[in-house]
């Protein structure tokens, strides 16, 4: 298998006459952790949801470039399908508050109307939650709404429901910025776990938080990006100025 | 207003008892007032009107509320919507009478009934029309109130928009989608102008809905200004006493379906 994953070629992206991502040429690898970095409003969010055209729900939204994901232009796909194929965590836990925690894991197929035996729903509840390592705390209250959980055990949550599709990548769109540390690091320790099996995009505002868990690192500078390499080279050997900045904490 | 009510009642509940809600007949002359035929006929149009209006009512909240929440055609909507609400309801009755009754009418004739054009059927065809500005506009409401959290991640799993508003949207405001069915059965049972001038007012139990029949609302206007002798008076306010504890028992369920969903 290739290991680059998903590439963009000359990506533009604006919101009416904003020009919010300019010329981004990317390659993701495989099986990794990429994190992305930058100031606030230096089109990390909008990169991330380029990639799953969540961006398109925004009506004056414009792109130009493309983005292959295993080398099929992502923009003649049909946006549902390939929705499916690249899960997405959002800043906020945002578990279905009129489902129950087993109906929240099963959401994807309900949503798309698929048909699922008993067995293969428990085990598929089962194996998310496992691998979202939620299943030890909620087991015994799988029929309980979501929205009882604790803000980490929701986020947790909303990571099962995006595994429970088997997607090729899935994006966090800064997972843990509303969470209290020790969630915090629960959710780091089954990212680092999870790139066994996925592709994992995570935008990230802590730059200690991509230290510790990514393997390469992209930084972005006013929706371009100013330099990706290894996490490692970046943190100790970074070529641009502007993320040496960043790295040590004089702006942003 | 429930005191004035029960004292000005009081002649004809002396005088008739449980008689009065369970008595079939009504006949002036002969001294006879049983309210059954009333309560089952404004029941009845009310109920038959809601099942009419409601489709039309989610359709209208969720193309305002989800689909299209802004532009020239939406807001044309909103407003034509808003509109009827204002519309006198005596000019709905005209209407009624020069455009449904002849539609019944024509209706009855191909089933092989009595063609009266009025009835059940008609009245609550018009009640419907009525109904829709109030349940509408609290569905809009809700439905532009769900939160797009919600939505976003139901689209991030490949849902489309048809699923998402079958999948979330519609379960997030079950509440508020009752509410506004309340609502407008509150209006509907309560409506009289209209419906008196499309019901034939006939007091008898009707045995299909292309039967004439009268409501409790419509009797009470109609007869009001002839009633002749103490307890036909006071049976006219004891009509509208029922009245009144139905629309209550029907408010008071109604506030507990939507608590139970809230919890």
């Amino acid at each position: 298998m290739e290991s680059t994953i998903l590439r963009t070629e000359d990506f533009n992206a604006s919101f009416g006459t904003t020009h919010v991502l300019k010329n981004l040429n990317i390659k993701i690898q495989r099986k990794k952790i990429t994190a992305i970095m930058g100031p606030s409003g230096c089109g990390k969010s909008t990169f991330i949801r380029c990639i799953n055209r969540m961006h398109e729900l925004n009506s004056n939204a414009t792109t130009k470039g493309k983005i292959y994901l295993d080398g099929q232009n992502i923009y003649e796909q049909n946006p549902t399908i390939l929705r499916r194929k690249i899960g997405m965590v959002f800043q906020n836990p945002n578990p279905f508050n009129t489902m129950s925690i087993y109906q929240n894991v099963l959401a994807g197929y309900t949503l798309n109307s698929y048909k699922l035996t008993r067995t293969k729903k428990d085990e598929i509840v089962e194996e998310s939650l496992k691998n979202a390592a939620l299943w030890d705390e909620v087991k015994n209250t799988l029929h309980k709404k979501g929205t009882f959980l604790s803000g980490g055990q929701q986020q947790r949550l909303c990571i099962a429901r995006s595994l429970a599709m088997k997607p090729e990548i899935i994006l966090l769109d800064e997972p843990t910025s509303a969470l209290d540390p020790i969630s915090t690091s629960k959710i780091e320790e089954l990212l680092y776990g999870l790139k066994r099996i996925y592709t994992i995009i995570i935008v990230t505002h802590n730059i200690q938080q991509a230290g510790r868990i990514s393997d390469y690192t992209a930084f972005f500078y006013l929706g371009e990006l100013t330099e990706m390499d290894e996490t490692k080279t970046i943190f100790t050997n970074p070529k641009n100025i502007q993320t040496q900045n960043y790295i040590t904490g004089r702006f942003g | 207003m429930f005191l004035t009510l029960l004292v000005s009642s009081l002649p004809s509940i002396k005088a008739l008892g449980w008689k009065f809600i369970y008595g079939k007949t009504w006949d002036p002359v002969s001294g006879e007032f049983g309210a059954l035929s009333f309560l089952i006929g404004t029941l009845l149009t009310s109920t038959l009107a809601l099942l009419i209006s409601s489709p039309f009512s989610l359709t209208i909240g969720l193309f305002l509320g989800e689909y299209y929440p802004k532009g020239w055609f939406s807001s044309l909507l909103k407003n034509a919507v808003e509109l009827l609400a204002g519309i006198p309801s005596v000019v709905y009755g005209f209407w009624g009478i020069y455009f449904i009754v002849p539609v019944v009418r024509s209706l009855e004739m191909k089933v092989g009934v009595a063609p009266y054009g009025v009835g059940i059927l008609t009245a609550s065809l018009i009640l419907s029309i009525m109904i829709i500005p109030y349940s509408a506009s609290l569905i809009r409401l809700v439905v532009s109130m769900v939160p797009e959290s919600l939505k976003e991640a139901a689209y991030s799993l490949g849902a489309t928009r048809f699923e998402v508003i079958r999948f979330i949207i519609i379960p997030y405001i079950r509440s508020g989608l009752s509410a506004g069915i309340l609502l407008a059965l509150g209006r509907a049972l309560g409506e009289t102008m209209a419906v008196t001038m499309l019901i034939g007012n006939t007091q008898a139990i009707p045995k299909s809905i292309f039967d004439t029949s009268d409501t409790m609302a419509s009797v009470i206007a109609n007869q009001f200004t002839e009633a002749t002798g103490n307890v036909y008076f006071s049976a006219l306010i004891e009509t509208g006493l029922l009245l009144f504890v139905v629309t209550t028992i029907i408010n008071i369920i109604g506030r507990n379906i939507i608590k139970r969903f809230e919890s």
